[in-house]
């Protein structure tokens, strides 16, 4: 489209007609603060904190920033103006009025929107607006998080990325009025629901109303019981996240410093879930191969993302068998020190604690599953999001940007790029069909890139040929795309051999359990490129790329599992799934 | 509130068969949502969750935006209504000459909280602003029959006659 | 299916049968000596015209008169405080408050003998032995009927009898005569504006949506009967009484912007308008006016109606298609406006009722004849419906331009009781109030926002000097609050604080300073909220602080209510000059707060009776019973 002359407070700029008031301010460098706007998923005009004044040549008039499109010549535009500045207070003023203030207590004090936006408003007064204050129960019947609604300040930015995102749609408003709320159906508890455990309501949430459910005091329990060895192991997006919690921009890959940081907060092993990541390949890559050369279920499709796994349980019950067996990469890492490496140290299994960092909420929902428990125990104790290991290192003192980068420990520490890659969108399928051309191909070392099956798209195809044999491949992240490619795949629209899905868009580094960036920042960078990017660096730079080159696994299936897909493999790192209803 | 006390659902095959033939009927229908949630009310009476899980599984529309729906327009009723219902005053007169009282031995003796029901569907209790009867303070109402000048000794037999 | 000229021979069959309906008509060719219209609106359905309906026509059959007699049940005629209401042609005879226990003798005396059962008819259309029509009485005489011009006078259920008006003419003429340009020029020549609320023109509107998305593959034509004004009914009684005026004005835009599918959303609470729409629709698919290739033209179109659920805000235009759309009726913002991403995303025209009532007739009489009636700006005729203090509450049609004085005096019959005009509102819980120095305003909608009020869909609530302005406007934003979608921050939580606001004053609780937070709060509110719900809220708030502020004030400082309304500021007492000393107060004070006192006036034989303040709960039962009027509020 053409583009039109505006004036932004006095300042003049062209954008292109139809840009939005936000997005021509943006242009402009001028910030107009949004809660409930989230580009193309959320621009409902809810809120009402972006409102700015507006002449389109009939006089000044407020209007919701986020949505409102600049189609005139000369349109002028107040984002600062008293009018604009007593608008936002009030706005403000008005939401605390409903606002549970318990700032000081709160998990997201310091990097609550609402808050910043209070002091940078200048709100002197939290009570202008006192009066009746609908109150809520915690909801705290989901595994990996709870709701708290007397926080919820009805952005509804959990409800569109439940719905429209994840495609699940289990919370969502009810009644109307002063007493909207968010809520599942018949006020069940979020646990009873369909709900898949992604997380990406907590990730989107601007305040404290969803969290985590927070597991760092059990953790430095363990650690400071002299009774228990404790292993930690990071997954691959977590270095591609932490960083953003101490000062580093989106993107910086801080691996070194997290050792560090992990080794100084007391565990004894700090391991690497791009081992397990390896470990998964030869299972898996073997599991596609069997089913794909002896008539098995196909499409195979990954297991990795637990999320992905509970909503195909629940909404596609009927391809549970086209799931690979597989347990995800941090599970197989679990699995294996309490059995090989609980051997080789002289421990007893229920004397080790694995404690995972991952990106993920439904990781802790996962370590609870059945058959998560190779040795009887289950084989992770506790699964902290990234954001529960930057809350540690802060509560620990440890000054985050001053520490060294260190190495993981062996054995369990050595992984390939193959492995790196598996946090983003694409990541597993490359790492698989990098080990699958080898071994179709015999050329045991040859490294392919796959970039087709690279980037954000919700869905990516391709079709590989290694030799005489061609694979149909898709990939998709996001639960609303998995959903769109199952169903084509259902209806025989789509043929496919194997399929990779991640519950959150656009992978791991996006996941429910990432830093919680403000929308202010996430409506304007990609953090799905932006932190992907450092784990392809990653994968570049490593001379081992290719996970069947990595020596520890191969002497893991030397000296415990024998061979990839035995008896003793599958005992340890396979697991079984159930059918579930829609709730 | 799902919390409230209701009679435990008890829909027919023929009221069921009734509502997937609506759904069957409506399906292709854009926005049929509505028309099937008034449907349903109509052949239900309410829009209990059994319904609800119907309706979502036929039209696979997730049960939250459903009951968001429902709980958003004023005509859908999540409770049914008891066959007598009591609606007690709590004016400020009645209130005064002890209708909270009475209204706390009605939530005892039907063993239902306000805008429940019994579990037989016979009583649904709830309170209600001034009716304009306050020279005859307390007052409560079964369907239409107004009674007045109550103590709490009387629910008993008021009760007893709709037995 | 009906051909055009089937449909003219069936309007030219029908003309006698309506000509009758004219007062005093003689030339009529008529099957009948008489007919009987009796009113099926939804007040005289609720005071008993079925009834009424049923034992006429027995007692018609029983006197050997059915084949001299129509019985027809028409729509709401408009006086519905004196309803049930019946009317005799070609005599004019206007019946009112009948039972069915009068209909023995109404057929005995009038239709057999020949003699009007006078006493049982309306009383202003009898003058010593002249039996008036019910045009010459003072509430019809002002009024000029274009959208109401066929409620009461025919029967809603029976399409032939609207065929007898010229029905479906218009759109005859629009297929066979003009271009969809032409119908959208004639409309915007007409200048008629939207009667639903904001006044927007009508043909601004189609013309949008016929250009602006010139590639839509489907449009839409919606009706807004989502009529939820409390003390509003126009709408009700256009859908009642003349359903098939709004399904071809449909037609008609469907024609005008390229819409084949049509959509009436009407509140399900009238069930008698949803009944009767479902007739109508019905008997048009049959008669060919609805459906594929109308006329022959080639033209489809067909409407599909949709059921509210309670909820008012669903009247805003964007809340009325998410609704339809199967969400929670939670308004959007706009832009985009309907015209071009509307009902399912597709180009949308929504006219409400009133609006679509006017629309044949326009085509039919041509844009000047229109624009020859109202202001200059605000074209024809405008429907109010009159509540509140006033002697006729019902129905009124005048041109737009009237004044208050000449609606509330001379059509409304004034206030009863010989009591004071205090104020009118208009525009329902989005409106004002308008005070005695406004009395004079011709009414249209820009005098009406330039005096803080506005049209809304007329309502007209008048009030005396028994209400308080305070009360009144906490009870609008009660409304508000409950209807409230609870989307956007300043309505959501907003209108509750300025309820509680409110609330605070009439408790005598609050302080100067909280009537300038209130009023500031109302501002922002305005000016920040979605959508016209929030936007209009404050309205009767700013409205009542502007006109009435000392009343505010006397709330505030003096913690007093003027008109005695307010409970906490209230107190009752007894004048101990007046009371005899009966107890008959004592025995109804439902609190015991009342004890025969110490003091007798001279000449009473008992002692005075006192109210102990304290225990008084202000629920007035003690003047309500005493006969003397010895009590007395302040």
């Amino acid at each position: 489209m053409a583009d039109i002359n505006v004036k932004i407070n006095g300042i003049a700029v062209s954008v292109p007609k139809g840009t939005t008031v936000l997005e021509a301010a943006h242009t402009a460098g001028v910030d107009i603060p949004t809660f409930c706007y989230m580009k193309e998923i959320n621009e409902i005009g809810a809120c009402r904190i972006c409102m700015v004044e507006i002449n389109e040549g009939r006089g000044f008039r407020m209007v919701a920033a986020c949505v409102y499109p600049l189609n005139f010549e000369n349109t002028e535009i107040r984002t600062n103006s008293p009018k604009v500045m007593d608008s936002r207070r009030k706005t403000l003023e008005l939401i605390l009025s409903t606002h549970d203030k318990k700032c000081l207590s709160c998990v997201r004090s310091g990097s609550c929107e609402l808050q910043a936006l209070c002091n940078e408003m200048g709100i002197d007064n939290e009570s202008t607006y006192e009066g009746e204050r609908p109150t809520f129960e915690i909801d705290n019947s989901a595994v990996h998080m709870y709701r708290d609604n007397n926080k919820c300040i009805l952005c509804r930015r959990c409800v569109a990325a439940c719905a429209k995102w994840q495609g699940v749609g289990v919370i969502g408003a009810n009644e109307r009025g002063f007493k909207t709320n968010i809520g599942s159906a018949f006020e069940m508890g979020l646990g009873e629901t369909s709900c898949v455990s992604c997380g990406q309501c907590i990730a989107v949430c601007p305040v404290g109303a969803i969290s985590e459910k927070d597991f760092t005091d059990q953790v430095f329990a363990a650690i400071a019981d002299e009774s228990k060895y404790v292993i930690v192991q990071t997954a691959p997006a977590v270095r591609a996240g932490l960083g953003e919690e101490f000062g580093y921009p989106i993107g910086t890959n801080v691996e070194g410093k997290m050792v560090a940081a992990l080794r100084r907060l007391g565990f004894d092993n700090v391991f690497d879930t791009d081992w397990g990541a390896d470990l998964t390949i030869m299972e898996e890559a073997t599991e596609f191969v069997d089913r794909f050369t002896n008539g098995g279920t196909l499409p195979l499709i990954t297991s990795c993302s637990p999320g992905w796994v509970k909503y195909c349980e629940h909404y596609f019950p009927d391809m549970t068998e086209n799931l690979s067996s597989c347990k995800s990469p941090h599970q197989m890492l679990g699995a294996v020190a309490k059995t090989y490496y609980a051997e080789k140290i002289g421990k007893k299994p229920e004397d080790i604690v694995v404690v995972s960092i991952m990106p993920c909420t439904a990781k802790k929902y996962e370590c609870q599953r059945d058959d998560q428990a190779a040795a009887g125990v289950p084989d992770v104790d506790y699964v902290l999001t990234t954001r529960e290991l930057a809350r540690m290192i802060r509560r620990a003192g440890l000054k985050f940007t001053a520490l060294p980068d260190e190495d993981f420990d062996d054995p369990l520490g050595l992984s390939a790029g193959a492995g790196d890659i598996f946090g983003a969108t694409g990541g597993v399928m490359e790492a698989a069909l990098r080990t699958a051309y080898c071994w179709l191909s015999g050329n045991n070392e040859e490294v392919v890139e796959f970039h087709e099956v690279r980037g954000t798209d919700g869905i990516k195809r391709s079709t590989v040929t290694i030799g005489e044999t061609e694979i149909k491949v898709a990939v998709a992240s996001g639960l609303a795309n998995a959903g769109e490619l199952l169903r084509r795949v259902q209806s025989g629209e789509e043929k496919v051999d194997f399929i990779e899905i991640m519950a959150c868009p656009g992978g791991c580094v996006n996941g429910g359990g990432q830093p919680q960036q403000p929308m202010s920042i996430r409506n304007f960078e990609d953090l799905r490129t932006l932190r992907a990017k450092a784990l392809y660096d990653e994968d570049k730079a490593k001379t081992l790329r290719l996970s069947h080159l990595n020596k520890d696994v191969q002497k893991l299936y030397d000296e415990f599992l024998e061979k990839p897909g035995s008896h003793k493999a599958h005992e340890i790192l396979h697991t079984t799934y159930v059918k579930r209803t829609i709730n | 509130m799902a919390t409230k006390k209701s009679v435990p659902f008890n829909g027919t095959e023929e009221q069921k068969a009734k509502l997937l033939a609506v759904i069957a009927e409506q399906k292709g229908e854009k926005g049929a949502l509505m028309p099937v949630l008034q449907k349903a009310q109509e052949i239900y009476g309410y829009l209990p969750i059994e319904v609800q899980k119907i309706i979502s599984d036929e039209m696979g529309v997730p049960m939250e935006k459903i009951y968001g729906v429902v709980t958003f327009y004023a005509q859908f009723s999540l409770y049914p209504k008891g066959k007598y219902n009591i609606s007690v005053c709590l004016g400020t007169a009645c209130y005064v000459k002890g209708s909270g009282d009475i209204y706390n031995k009605l939530q005892e003796v039907l063993g239902i909280a306000g805008g429940e029901c019994t579990a037989d569907g016979k009583f649904s209790l709830e309170a209600c602003r001034c009716i304009g009867a306050c020279g005859l303070a307390p007052v409560l109402t079964v369907n239409e029959d107004v009674y007045g000048r109550l103590t709490v000794d009387d629910v008993a037999d008021i009760l007893a006659k709709y037995e | 299916m009906k051909s055009l000229q089937e449909i003219q021979a069936i309007r030219d069959a029908m003309h006698p049968e309506l000509e009758l309906r004219n007062v005093g008509s003689t030339e009529a060719n008529s099957k009948y000596e008489r007919q009987v219209l009796i009113c099926g609106g939804t007040g005289c359905t609720s005071s008993g015209s079925p009834e009424i309906e049923r034992v006429l026509r027995e007692e018609i059959a029983k006197a050997g008169l059915a084949d001299k007699i129509q019985v027809v049940k028409t729509g709401c005629f408009g006086l519905c405080a004196l309803g049930p209401i019946m009317i005799v042609y070609p005599s004019g005879a206007f019946y009112s408050r009948i039972t069915a226990d009068n209909i023995p003798r109404i057929v005995k005396e009038h239709f057999v003998e020949g003699n009007p059962v006078k006493e049982l008819l309306y009383d202003e259309t009898v003058e010593n032995d002249n039996i008036k029509g019910l045009n010459e009485t003072s509430f019809y005489k002002k009024q000029h009927r274009v959208a109401l011009r066929n409620c009461g006078a025919i029967d809603p259920e029976n399409i032939d009898e609207y065929l007898g008006k010229d029905g479906y003419q218009a759109l005859a003429k629009v297929l066979k005569e003009m271009t969809p340009e032409d119908v959208i020029q004639t409309i915007l020549d007409s200048g008629l504006r939207g009667r639903g609320g904001g006044g927007f023109p009508t043909g601004m509107k189609w013309k949008l949506a016929r250009t602006i998305v010139p590639d839509a593959d489907q449009k839409y034509v919606c009706c807004n009967a989502d009529e939820g004004d409390p003390g509003a009914f126009m709408d009700r009684s256009v859908l009642e009484g003349d359903p098939h005026v709004v399904l071809e004005a449909m037609a008609i835009a469907g024609y005008a912007i390229g819409a084949t599918q049509g959509y009436i959303y009407v509140r399900a609470e009238y069930p008698i308008a949803v009944e009767r729409l479902r007739i109508a629709i019905g008997q048009a698919r049959e008669y060919g006016v609805l459906g594929k290739n109308i006329f022959g033209t080639g033209f489809d179109f067909d409407i599909d109606l949709r059921l509210g659920a309670g909820a008012f805000v669903c009247g805003e235009e964007t809340a009325l298609m998410t609704s339809i759309e199967g969400n929670r009726g939670e308004p959007r913002p706009r832009p985009p406006f309907p015209a071009e991403k509307g009902l399912f995303q597709k180009p949308t025209v929504l006219n409400n009722v009133e609006t679509y009532a006017n629309i044949p007739q326009i085509i039919l009489k041509g844009a000047d004849w229109f624009a020859g009636m109202g202001t200059e700006k605000s074209k024809g005729t405008k429907v109010f419906a009159l509540g509140g203090k006033i002697k006729h509450t019902g129905l009124v049609e005048v041109p737009m331009g009237t004044t208050l004085r000449e609606v509330i005096e001379e059509i409304g019959g004034g206030i009863p009781n010989g009591k004071k005009f205090k104020a009118a509102q208009t525009g329902g819980p989005s409106g004002g109030c308008i005070a005695p120095d406004n009395y004079d305003v011709p009414i249209d909608y820009d005098n009406l926002i330039a005096i803080g009020s506005m049209m809304g869909s007329g309502g007209l609530i008048v009030m005396d000097e028994d209400n308080c302005m305070v009360d009144i406007a906490k009870f609008f934003l009660e409304f508000t609050v409950d209807e409230s979608c609870g989307k956007c921050t300043p309505c959501r939580i907003g209108t509750k604080r300025m309820y509680e606001m409110l609330d605070k004053i009439t408790k005598g609780k609050a302080t100067l300073e909280d009537l300038d937070k209130l009023e500031e709060l109302c501002y922002y509110i305005k000016a920040n909220s979605l959508c016209g719900l929030g936007q209009t809220a404050p309205n009767p708030v700013l409205s009542t602080l502007k006109n009435f502020r000392n009343e505010y004030e006397a709330h505030v400082i003096d913690k007093k209510c003027p008109a005695g309304v307010c409970k906490d500021l209230l107190m009752f007492s007894i004048d101990p000059q007046k009371c005899v000393g009966c107890g008959l107060c004592a025995k109804n004070c439902p609190v015991s707060a009342i004890s025969q006192g110490d003091y007798t006036a001279p000449g009473k034989k008992r002692a005075a009776f006192v109210i102990d303040t304290t225990k008084c709960v202000k629920c007035g039962a003690c003047m309500d019973n005493c006969r003397l009027k010895a009590i007395s509020k302040g």
